[in-house]
Order: structure tokens, then C-alpha cells, then sequence
């Protein structure tokens, strides 16, 4: 090898190695740094004492005077969220409704007099980098806690990485019931398809009184997969007869037609198309092209500022399922609203409503807890019970789901209208 | 039944020729390129997202009508490609193919970030200018319209004989005193305000996004591809038979006795892919082309 390569292939060796300690692959077998102080955390609070009557906290009350381990700087929560990419627009609500709690418990003293820092990520509404972000959250910021995703798939891609780190892990969101099935520190504060799918199938077979239906769902997204399952399983179970088979689409196609001509051959009365909004959007414009009278339905994934803007007139008449109505009378609701409004200057979604009752679940669990050690917050937010949020009076049960009431919301005129409101089953 | 299955079969066919009429679009830009130059411009795509959003910026925030954005487009895309052909490829033309190519998917990727960037990654929609059946109708007429006018242009005029003789032999091209920089740049010009056609009118009937000229622009490719790369009349017939092939993988389902079937929307792309290599191995120049003879 003559002396000038040689010195370009070490210049070469080397440049390629600082990029890589630059770009950080995080050692696999990074030892776990205690977070836990030296003063070992108060005997822990965790355990119910209070019975499935008693609140184990709501709101700001308790917070800033919660007894805290001192030796704690401060308390380090993580959000892994789509803020750019075609699901934006849940990222986005959800991450300003987070800052917006996160903002109301810091200024009223944090908790324990501890201010919560938020470390918010985003993953471009893809699961590879779901899965990335929650990587660096764990091991470059060293969160004791972790608020994400929206979208199941991608809570699926970060669930594991966050069970195996010990981390709690709050989805406010992520419906598809095998999230919290990956492990003990994974946990919800909404429903799940199982009752969200039965919503809306008896929403659709009794008030809309329908007797066929055909399902269209996007086969590459967890959500909308297990979601049509659900829908399929209690409509017939009602007496609702399915047809134009299996319909199915990946995510990112545009063109529908294919699908809906062999719909509309089946004329029925309506079409369950569980997928996001940026997708039903296209579906909904298409639907009339192609001769298609059904009403479209479908779950949360509806719930975007966006849809009216994509689908334009077509948005009218369609239904589907959500955590909540924020036209809902009650203070709890209308505080939120105004607060958000004012910060923010747009009115809030459900998804937003939803990330900012799992802020407040995380502060109430790290309060009991007394500390960050992550097993003793695990704890605490498996004992929540009688939590009373924007989103409702919810605790969270043994599989760490929440049991919530469901609204039906239509489109009309452009803009969101309640239809119908389903209490937990 | 709504519709029998004649009339089922008639309007997925009607489905077919207005997707293949959207590739076919873009297809011809390909040909044209790789007939001049002989490389597969990768960026093609990204013209026709660009169309799109100098379409969409003309009607949202200009409040032009639409037939003006489509003008716009018109010229803004051959513009772009021209400044694409100038610093990026012409630099190249004695480089090796494969130079040519990286930096293709080099300039593709960076249209797009450059996108996201300035319009953020999220959809943005049309108001309602059209409505969608006269769309429909529109886009396929226009390809058509284009196809025909590009195949006239090729085969009936002095720039056409100008271009095909540079795509058959650029060097004795050169030699009979055919200027092949202008050349190479008219047909760049042609396909990029085909695509920019295309881009606009698409955006119209779905929404616009930074990354939406990738499926297009690789269906467009496999089009152009299938049908005979090179020629105007390939992309056209190349465009059809990807429109039948896409809507039937999506949409027919083989019955498995009883109440089972067999829906083949699951396997769509992989059935589309699988006809293609299957197509290219009996007809590597594609339906409509000829073998070339290497005269040695």
C-alpha cells in the first residue's frame, strides 16, 4: 500500500468513527444509572389504600406539596410523538396539551416542589423512529418517564424498548389493545378497540340502522386492522350482514377507486374504513365518484382539524367514535378548552384532551410515588383510581387500560357535532 | 345489486384508464429523458411535486384560477428540470452511467426535504374547483391530448427527427451538426410540462404533500418501462397496462367456495411487481419495443 493511501484510509477510518460516537448508537449494555437519590424514597404510598370509590388524586390539588426525595433535581418526562409527517396533527395537539399541563403543574409549584422537564421528540409519524426516539430518551436523556404515541403501531414499535428499561410508559392515545399487553410498565388512559370497535358497530347497526356494512382497513396500521376486526365481530354478532369481502388498502395509497367501485357493486348502507384521517379523507371524496350512498364511519383516528380541509364537502355525514366531545358542558371540560385556546390558539381535539389527563396521571403517580425511582412510579400509576379528567372520571385497571365512556361525533356543516354518547360498558 | 357485473367491470376499466392516464403522463417524461440521454431521471417524480405545489401556491395563496396554476406549472417544471439537467447531469455526460443515476436519486432526495422543509410533511388540500367526475374527465383527456401531441412532435417534426436521432446515435448526431445540448434540454422540457400537467391535476383530485411524486413517479416509471422505454406511444400503452393491472390486484377477489375468497388487495404491489418481471422477461424492451441490433 503506497504512504498516501494509507494515510487516506486512516483519515477515512477515523472521520467514519467520531460520526459514529457523534450520532450516538447507544452502547447496548449501558448500565442502568440509579436515578433513585442516595435517601432511600418514603414507604411507598403505592399500594391502594384507597378503595375503588376514593380518588387517589385529580387536577392540581396535591402536587406542589407532595412529599418528594430531595436529592432529585428535577422530574425528567419524555414524549415521543408524530409532529411532522401525515399524522401530524395528533402529534401536535397532543404534545401542546402535554406542555399545557406541564406548564399549569410547574407554575403552581411543580410536584414536591420539583418542576417537571419535558423532553418532547419527534418521530415523524413513522414506528422506525418511534422506536429511535424512545431509544435516546432512555439512554441519552434519561427520562424517568415516557408520554407517547398516538398512532398504536408506533406505541408498539417503543413499548418494548420501554419495558425492557423498566421505564413507565403513558400512551394517551394508542387504542390497539396490544400495547399495554407488552409488559407491566406499559400503560393508557383511553379505551380500547374492543370497546371502541363494539361502539361504533352498535352505533351503526342501531342508530343508523344499518343492515350491511363493508369494511375497508389499512392492512400496514395495527389500529385500523384490529379496529375493523372488532367492528366486524359485533355486527354480525348484532345481525349485520358484511359484504364486498375483505377491502383492504396500504397506507399512502391515494387512489381508492378499485376498492370502492367494488363496494358501491354491494350497495351498502354503510362503509367502516377504521384508518386516519389523511387517508379517509381521500376515501370520502372518492366515495361519491364512484356511486357509493353508504355513510362512511370509523374511529378516532377521524379526529383532525385536518379532515375537513382534506375531504373537503365530503367530511359531511360521516360518524365516528372518540374520547371526548369538547363541546361537553361540565367545568372540567370548558377549563381546559379556555385554557387551551388561550395558549394556544386553536381549539383542542380529543387526542389533546387525552395528553394532557395522562400529564396529570403521570404528576399524580410521581406524587404517591414520592421520588423517581421508576419501579415506585410503575407502582403508583397502577394504583390510580377514580382519576377525574377532561376526558372523564377513569381508573386505571388491572391491565392497565382505562375504562372510559365513548362519544360518537359526526361532521356537519364542516365542523365537529355530537351524536351520541356511550357510557363504559 | 347496484350494477351488474358488466357495469362493475366498465367502471373499474374507466378506473384503470384514469390512473394509467396519470402515469402515462408522467411515464413520457421518462422516455423522453432516457431516450436522449440514456439515463433514468430519478427527479422526475419530484417535477411533478413540484407542479403540484406550484399549482396549489398559484390557486390557494394567489387565488388564481385554476387553468392559470396549470399554465404556471407549465413553466415552472421545465424551468426546474432544466436547471436540474444544467448542474447535475450535463456535468456528467461523459461519467459513467452509474454517477448519472446516484446523482439522479441525489437530486430526487433532496427536492423533497427541500419540501418538507418549506411546506412541512403534512397533506394539504384543494378547495372544491371541480367537480370530481369532470376531473376525472379532464385528466384523461389531457393525457391523452399530451400523448398524441408528444408523438406527433417526435415523429412529425424537424426537432422530432432531431430528437430521435439523437436518442439513436448522440455522437453522429453531434457529427451531423445536431445541436445535442438543445436537444437534450427540448426534451427535457416536453416531459417536465407534461409532468407539471400531471402534478397539478393530480393535486386537484387527491391533495399534495412533499413526498407524493414517489409512488407516482416509480408507477410511472414501471410504466414507462413495461411499455417500451424510449418511446412516447410505450409510456401511453405502458401507463393503460399498469392501470388495468394496479385495479384488478385491487380490487378482484378469487372465491374459495362458501363464503371464503381469496382478496387479492392484500398482494397488490406484489402482484403488480411479479406481471411486471414476468412481462419483462418475455419482453425485456417492453410491449411496444423493438430489440435493438448491435451492429458491430
Amino acid at each position: 500500500m503506497s504512504g498516501p493511501t494509507r494515510y487516506r484510509i486512516a483519515l477515512v477510518a477515523l472521520l467514519l468513527t467520531a460520526l459514529v460516537a457523534v450520532g450516538g448508537c447507544p452502547p447496548s449494555a449501558a448500565p442502568k444509572e440509579p436515578v433513585s437519590p442516595a435517601v432511600p424514597p418514603p414507604p411507598s404510598k403505592t399500594k391502594a389504600t384507597s378503595g375503588p370509590e376514593e380518588s387517589t388524586g385529580s387536577g392540581l390539588s396535591g402536587l406542589a406539596t407532595a412529599q418528594f426525595a430531595p436529592n432529585v433535581p428535577d422530574i425528567k418526562v419524555g414524549a415521543y410523538l408524530a409532529l411532522s409527517g401525515p399524522q401530524a396533527t395528533f402529534g401536535q395537539s397532543t404534545r401542546k396539551a402535554i406542555e399545557l399541563a406541564a406548564d399549569e403543574i410547574n407554575a403552581a409549584g411543580g410536584i414536591g416542589s420539583k418542576q417537571i422537564t419535558l423532553i418532547v421528540k419527534d418521530d415523524r409519524s413513522r414506528k422506525e423512529d418511534a422506536a429511535s426516539c424512545v431509544r435516546m430518551l432512555i439512554d441519552q436523556d434519561k427520562v424517568d418517564a415516557i408520554l407517547g404515541e398516538v398512532a398504536s403501531s408506533n406505541s408498539l414499535a417503543a413499548a418494548p424498548l420501554c419495558q425492557e428499561a423498566g421505564v413507565p410508559m403513558i400512551t394517551p392515545s394508542s387504542t390497539n389493545p396490544r400495547v399495554t399487553q407488552v409488559g407491566d410498565c406499559i400503560f393508557r388512559v383511553c379505551f380500547i378497540d374492543d370497546f371502541q370497535g363494539e361502539v361504533m358497530a352498535r352505533f351503526v347497526r342501531n342508530t343508523l340502522q344499518a343492515q350491511k356494512a363493508a369494511i375497508l382497513t389499512d392492512l400496514a396500521n395495527d389500529y385500523s386492522v384490529g379496529l375493523g376486526k372488532r367492528f366486524r365481530e359485533v355486527f354480525t354478532e348484532l345481525g349485520g350482514q358484511i359484504v364486498a369481502g375483505d377491502t383492504s388498502y396500504a397506507e399512502g395509497d391515494k387512489d381508492f377507486s378499485g376498492p370502492l367501485t367494488k363496494i358501491a357493486a354491494a350497495d351498502p348502507d354503510v362503509l367502516f374504513v377504521p384508518g386516519y384521517y389523511t387517508d379517509v379523507a381521500l376515501v370520502a371524496k372518492q366515495a361519491r365518484t364512484h356511486g357509493l350512498r353508504a355513510t362512511i364511519c370509523g374511529g378516532d383516528g377521524y379526529d383532525s382539524s385536518k379532515l375537513v380541509e382534506l375531504a373537503g364537502e365530503a367530511a359531511n355525514g360521516l360518524y365516528f367514535s372518540d374520547h371526548c366531545w369538547k363541546g361537553d358542558p361540565s367545568p372540567t371540560v370548558r377549563n381546559f378548552y379556555q385554557a387551551y385556546q388561550a395558549k394556544h390558539g386553536a381549539e383542542p381535539d380529543a387526542l389533546a384532551a387525552l395528553g394532557y389527563d395522562a400529564m396529570y396521571v403521570l404528576a399524580h403517580a410521581f406524587a404517591r410515588a414520592g421520588s423517581t425511582d421508576k419501579a415506585a412510579v410503575r407502582d403508583a400509576l397502577a394504583g390510580t383510581r377514580e382519576f377525574a379528567g377532561v376526558t372523564g372520571t377513569f381508573s386505571i385497571d388491572a391491565q392497565r387500560n382505562a375504562k372510559k365512556a365513548a362519544v360518537v361525533l359526526t361532521i356537519k356543516d364542516g365542523a365537529q357535532a355530537l351524536a351520541e354518547t356511550i357510557p363504559a360498558d | 345489486m347496484h350494477g351488474g357485473l358488466a357495469q362493475q367491470v366498465v367502471e373499474q376499466a374507466f378506473n384503470a384508464l384514469f390512473n394509467g392516464s396519470v402515469w402515462a403522463l408522467i411515464a413520457v417524461g421518462y422516455s423522453m429523458v432516457y431516450g436522449v440521454l440514456k439515463l433514468i431521471n430519478f427527479a422526475h417524480g419530484e417535477v411533478f411535486m413540484v407542479g403540484a405545489f406550484v399549482g396549489y401556491l398559484a390557486v390557494v395563496e394567489l387565488h388564481w384560477p385554476w387553468m392559470a396554476g396549470l399554465g404556471l406549472a407549465m413553466v415552472a417544471c421545465p424551468l426546474l428540470a432544466l436547471l436540474i439537467e444544467r448542474a447535475a447531469y450535463r456535468p456528467l455526460r461523459a461519467a459513467p452511467r452509474l454517477a448519472a443515476l446516484i446523482t439522479a436519486i441525489g437530486v430526487s432526495l433532496l427536492l423533497q426535504n427541500l419540501a418538507i422543509r418549506i411546506f412541512s410533511a403534512e397533506p394539504k388540500g384543494y378547495p372544491r374547483l371541480l367537480s370530481d367526475s369532470a376531473l376525472r374527465l379532464v385528466i384523461i383527456g389531457t393525457a391523452i391530448a399530451c400523448t398524441v401531441a408528444l408523438h406527433e412532435v417526435v415523429h412529425r417534426t424537424q426537432v422530432g427527427t432531431a430528437i430521435r436521432a439523437v436518442s439513436h446515435d448522440r455522437e453522429a448526431a453531434a457529427l451531423m451538426g445536431i445541436n445535442v445540448n438543445r436537444i437534450v434540454a427540448i426534451a427535457f422540457v416536453l416531459g417536465s410540462a407534461a409532468a407539471g400537467v400531471a402534478g397539478v391535476l393530480y393535486g386537484m383530485y387527491y391533495n399534495v404533500e412533499p413526498l407524493m411524486g414517489f409512488r407516482p413517479g416509480l408507477y410511472a416509471f414501471v410504466a414507462a418501462v413495461l411499455g417500451g422505454i424510449g418511446s412516447v406511444r410505450g409510456a401511453a400503452v405502458g401507463g393503460l397496462a399498469l392501470g388495468i393491472l394496479l385495479v384488478a390486484a385491487s380490487s378482484i377477489a378469487i372465491p374459495l367456495g362458501g363464503e371464503a375468497a381469496l382478496e387479492l388487495s392484500k398482494y397488490k404491489t406484489t402482484i403488480t411487481f411479479l406481471v411486471l418481471t414476468a412481462a419483462l422477461l418475455f419482453r425485456p424492451a417492453g410491449l411496444l419495443g423493438r430489440g435493438q441490433v448491435q451492429k458491430l
